[in-house]
């Protein structure tokens, strides 16, 4: 009997992570999220969320069928679901059809394939697609919606949501702002940051006052799947005892950026936000546990990861707060995502017997 | 525009010709890379490569004549030695399939003439004259010059055996996995560093 | 006792249950035994039998050869039936020579050396002397000559004597049985062991997951206060020498210095077993303790075998294969070797015999590397593996050298945890292998030069002495011309 004419290197026991494994759990953990602004958003959210996802697989597997690669493997690990729903949870949820295929354009042939596929790229896909968007788009980007829950009044109905999503788009009067943004346009025009936040909740129709609990429970306008910081943090929680992801980046990202609005919050309470209204509003929680977790981009080493989180709340708050744009997260991960190679090159642990800089280490007696 | 454009040329032509002149003025004689590339090449001026010695590879190297992996008897070790000097990617695989290998003496067959022990460079056959030679294995460098000059055709190449202290692993074969972002990228950076 | 943690390491499933509450038994003598010179790190023994021999159980029938080499024995009385080449337990499955011997079932022994009944009162140098002819290595599978490593007391100042007996590796129990059923054994060998270093303090290390063996190895301990017994944390890879001292002492052992560098000797169970076998009994290291196991065995057992054993002879004894096994492996699944074929020997590093099935193994095809740093994490050694792999892959060694691949102990971590399934290890191991041979090409390349050089300098003397030889004979002749 011949056993194994190959010759194989240990180990011959492997443990039972897959890459698989690892996106799916990622995706399990986004669920409760993306569940609750899909009922928060109605039907047009739902067919959006679809298109977004669909269009980033197929375009997933044209770009494989492109490259020779093999398709059904490649297609199975899930990478291209997962971009395609982070890119859905930041898009305005009555968006048209278009701006989910289009995001998929930049997300999966520019920011993946381009550098080489999974694991080769430099920036976050969904991000790339989401600034992308962003900057090309800027009106359709920031249309946002106020609560049309499933089943309620004011939901459109399946047609008509179809005549949103691929037809005609928004009907008149349904935009509203997010509170991040709604404070930057009102100071923009001299009016203090109190006022302008506590006046935010009576400008929707519904008795809405911009509260602790409301922020963090998601019954708002925002995104498709990033209303809800307290679902999305139970995602986070959840991916953090899955041991998929650390606590290294959300904590030093959601602390630097609650430490900073709450700082100038205290020096100039008219200027600044105060810190909660910088982590419950926005891609805030969202970002710190999904996006700017992304394995490819984000350091490997966990003091790297965690001068990465510091940089991207940092960063967050500044353009949140000096910048043209109300929200920031996709632009500070992307910044700090050029940023991880040279971060990792100066985060290697120490060898094991050996000072910092390679040498051996001194013996007593030396 | 036609200032501009009229600048631009005189320019270049100023100062390509003042390049042009302190190349001739300054030329310095024995090429320096020559004489580093020289010092890698075993010197046992063996001729396997097609030139006369090693002196006159290291001038063919040092001009982008000649491959590094033009020296038979230096092996692997020593065509990365150049490629690395030289800034030049190498393709290594095929310089795989030449084994290393040492001259062997068959003892019927050798008449003592002492021709071989004439040619070695390495003073690696011992023997006299009217004497049957023999092949210091440890110092054969596999140049193969010995082989050449035998009248009886005694001397054969054989293949250095793999042993269990030279043995290594091999590179994992091809798995799927296309490089991860940090990999270093050798490009090919030609010979324009040396230009 | 404070102990001090590791850097990163990981949980494998350890299915040692499967051997653990197995009492050691003997494997029946088989009709032939294939003992290799090779069975130790450094140079292979020297044969000192030809076919036809016969020879006496324990006989000396290979010599050590050089510094670091050991003495090798017959296993039983027999017949030396071939000195020839067979496929040896490694991985590349290389021939190597073996001498064959057909034992005549009479199993007697040699003359042995007289047992060494006060060990104490002896100087260090005859326990050396004894262990060396006793043919012992290391037996935790880096089978280092046992002797070299007792001389260290002579040139370091040794505080301890550390006894692994953490066997971190899954599936073996080899130690934990040997801890088990022969405490007195290993503790009297320790002592031994330590005396001859000069050592103080003995400290036997034993992973938590070893309780019984605790216990017995604690009691068998509790006479000699210069004896403490450690359960370390389980966590792999414990049971390497160089964090297995850092848990203990504290101390890190520098990049390419010795444990012994920080007073510090480990040394295996078995191997301390096999010290006061052969300084009490005489007895040379002919036989030891193998964990026969995997998903594809029969009837796993731990089967005390004659060094030279056939793999086969051994799973025969196990009832044979359940099922047709994946691949088999010579010790532990994490840094044991592929072995290539079932009629390789059991050498005296050979601690466990495993045939698994595909299930163990878990081994898929590699998807491209999603950089999640778990690699990184878990290196016990601090490298970055993901680099590493990078480096390697595009045949930059001395970039991965600058990264410290040379640090890598191979224990296997990061292939075991990479969600990929990247054979990283694998790349380090040719990446090391391919440094090394660079190294001696270039040694080859410097001794060519200098060798040439000679020869170009003998060349000119001669040149030059016949020169003075030729100017010479004129001017005698043009003397004798005017004497004439």
């Amino acid at each position: 009997m011949i056993v194994g004419e190959i010759t194989k290197s240990g180990p011959f026991t492997h443990g039972t992570n897959t890459v698989q494994r690892t996106m799916f759990t990622v995706l399990l953990a986004l669920l409760p999220a993306t569940f609750f602004d899909l009922y928060l958003f109605g039907w047009p959210a739902i067919f959006l969320f679809g298109v977004t996802i669909g269009s980033c697989v197929l375009a997933e597997a044209l770009m494989l069928a492109l490259a020779g690669r093999p398709l059904a493997k490649t297609l199975s690990d899930g990478s291209a679901i997962l971009t395609g729903w982070l890119l859905a949870m930041t898009l305005p949820p009555w968006a048209p059809w278009w701006t989910g295929a289009l995001g998929a354009v930049f997300a999966i042939p520019l920011a993946k394939h381009a550098f080489g596929g999974l694991g080769q790229n430099l920036f976050n896909p969904a991000m790339v697609a989401r600034v992308a968007l962003l900057v090309s788009f800027p009106v359709v980007m920031t249309a946002w919606i106020e609560p049309h829950p499933l089943f309620s009044a004011n939901a459109p109905s399946f047609a008509a949501a179809l005549d949103i999503t691929f037809g005609n788009g928004l009907p008149d009067g349904v935009t509203a702002a997010t509170a991040l943004g709604y404070v930057k346009t009102e100071l923009s025009r001299g009016i203090p940051v109190f006022q302008s936040l506590s006046e935010y909740g009576r400008n929707t129709d519904l008795s809405y006052t911009p509260d602790l609990m409301d922020l963090a429970a998601g019954y708002k306008s925002g995104s498709l799947g990033e209303t809800s910081a307290l679902l999305i943090l139970l995602g986070g929680l959840f991916l953090i005892r899955r041991r998929i992801i650390t606590w290294h980046i959300p904590a030093t990202m959601l602390g630097t950026l609650f430490l900073l609005g709450t700082l100038f919050n205290l020096l100039d309470p008219a200027r600044f936000a105060p810190g909660y209204v910088h982590i419950l509003s926005g891609a805030a929680v969202l970002g710190a546990f999904f996006i700017a977790t992304d394995y490819v981009t984000s350091p490997v080493s966990l003091k790297g990861q965690v001068i990465f989180g510091f940089g991207v709340g940092c960063l967050t708050w500044v353009i949140r707060t000096f910048a043209g744009y109300p929200e920031g997260v996709a632009f500070a991960v992307l910044l700090m995502n050029s940023l991880t190679p040279i971060i990792d090159q100066y985060t290697r642990p120490r060898l094991f017997g050996r000072t910092r800089k390679g040498e051996p280490l001194p013996l007593k007696g030396d | 525009m036609l200032i501009a454009v009229g600048s631009l040329t005189a320019m270049g032509v100023a100062l390509g010709g003042l390049l042009g002149v302190a190349a001739r003025l300054l030329a310095v004689e024995e090429d320096p890379l020559e004489v580093e590339l020289q010092a890698m090449l075993p010197g046992s001026q063996c001729g396997q490569c097609g030139f006369v010695g090693c002196a006159q590879a290291a001038a063919a190297l040092a001009r982008g004549e000649a491959p590094v992996t033009l020296c038979p008897p230096g092996g692997k070790a020593v065509a990365e030695q150049l490629a690395r000097r030289l800034g030049v990617t190498v393709d290594l695989s095929d310089h795989a399939l030449h084994v290393p290998v040492y001259a062997s003496i068959d003892e019927a067959l050798c008449i003592g003439c002492t021709r071989c022990i004439k040619e070695c460079s390495v003073d690696g056959i011992i023997g006299a004259s009217k004497l049957m030679h023999t092949v210091v294995a440890d110092a054969c460098h596999g140049c193969g010059k010995c082989a050449l000059v035998c009248p009886t055709d005694a001397i054969r190449m054989l293949e250095v055996p793999v042993t269990l202290a030279a043995w290594h692993w091999p590179k994992p074969s091809i798995d799927g996995a296309s490089p991860p972002r940090t990999a270093p990228r050798v490009e090919d950076a030609g010979r324009t560093a040396l230009a | 006792m404070k102990l001090f943690p590791i850097r990163g390491g990981i949980h494998p499933e350890y299915r040692k249950e499967r051997t653990s509450e197995r009492v050691i038994e003997t494997l029946p003598l088989p009709h032939r035994l294939y003992i290799p010179l090779q069975q130790h790190i450094g140079a292979p023994a020297e044969i000192l039998v030809s076919e036809g021999d016969q020879v006496k159980k324990g006989q000396v029938i290979a010599r050590r050869h050089g510094q670091i080499s050991a003495h090798h024995h017959a296993s039983t009385s027999g017949r030396v039936i071939a000195v020839t080449e067979i496929p040896a337990p490694h991985p590349s499955g290389l021939p190597q020579p073996t001498i064959v011997i057909e034992p005549d079932e009479r199993d007697e022994w040699c003359v042995l050396p007289d047992p060494i009944p006060d060990p104490f009162a002896v100087t260090p140098e005859v326990i050396e002397d004894r262990v060396a002819e006793s043919g012992i290595v290391g037996m935790g599978g880096a089978t280092f000559p046992a002797a070299v490593k007792l001389q260290l007391g002579i040139r370091h100042r040794i505080d301890a004597l550390l006894v692994n007996g953490a066997e971190c590796e899954p599936y073996l129990t080899c130690d934990d049985r040997l801890m088990r059923e022969y405490a007195d054994e290993i503790i009297d060998g320790a002592r031994i062991m330590a005396y001859a270093l000069g050592a103080p303090r003995i400290v036997v290390a034993i992973e938590e997951n070893k309780p019984q063996a605790l216990e017995t190895m604690r009691v068998a301990a509790s006479t000699f206060p210069q004896i403490e017994v450690v359960a370390v944390p389980v966590k792999y890879p414990m049971g390497s020498e160089r964090h297995l001292t850092l848990a203990i002492t504290g101390r890190e052992t520098p990049a390419r210095r010795l444990t012994a560098d920080l007073g510090v000797v480990v040394h295996n169970v078995a191997t301390a077993r096999a010290v006061h076998q052969a300084v009490r009994l005489g007895r040379p290291l002919i036989d030891r303790v193998v964990t026969v196991s995997g998903g594809a065995i029969r009837e796993p057992k731990n089967i005390a075998a004659p060094i030279g054993a056939r793999v086969s002879d051994l799973i025969d004894f196990c009832g044979g294969f359940s099922q047709r096994p994946e691949c088999l492996i010579q010790g532990g699944p994490m840094m044991g070797i592929h072995l290539p074929g079932l009629d390789v020997p059991v050498v005296k590093g050979t601690s466990g015999i495993l045939a698994l099935t595909a299930d163990e193994i878990n081994e898929r095809q590699a998807d491209p590397c999603i950089r999640c740093g778990s690699c990184v994490s878990i290196c016990a050694c601090g490298l970055t593996p993901v680099e590493l792999a990078a480096h390697i892959r595009h045949d930059d060694l001395e970039g991965a050298a600058k990264l410290g691949v040379m640090d890598c102990v191979s224990c296997g971590s990061c292939s075991w945890v990479c969600p990929s399934h990247i054979p990283l290890v694998h790349y380090f191991n040719y990446a090391k292998g391919a440094l090394h041979a660079q190294e001696r090409e270039h040694r080859k390349t410097e001794r060519t030069k200098s060798l040439v050089e000679a020869h170009a300098a003998r060349l000119e003397r001669i040149a030059a002495q016949r020169a003075a030889t030729v100017a010479r004979k004129p001017k005698t002749t043009t003397i004798d011309e005017i004497q004439a």
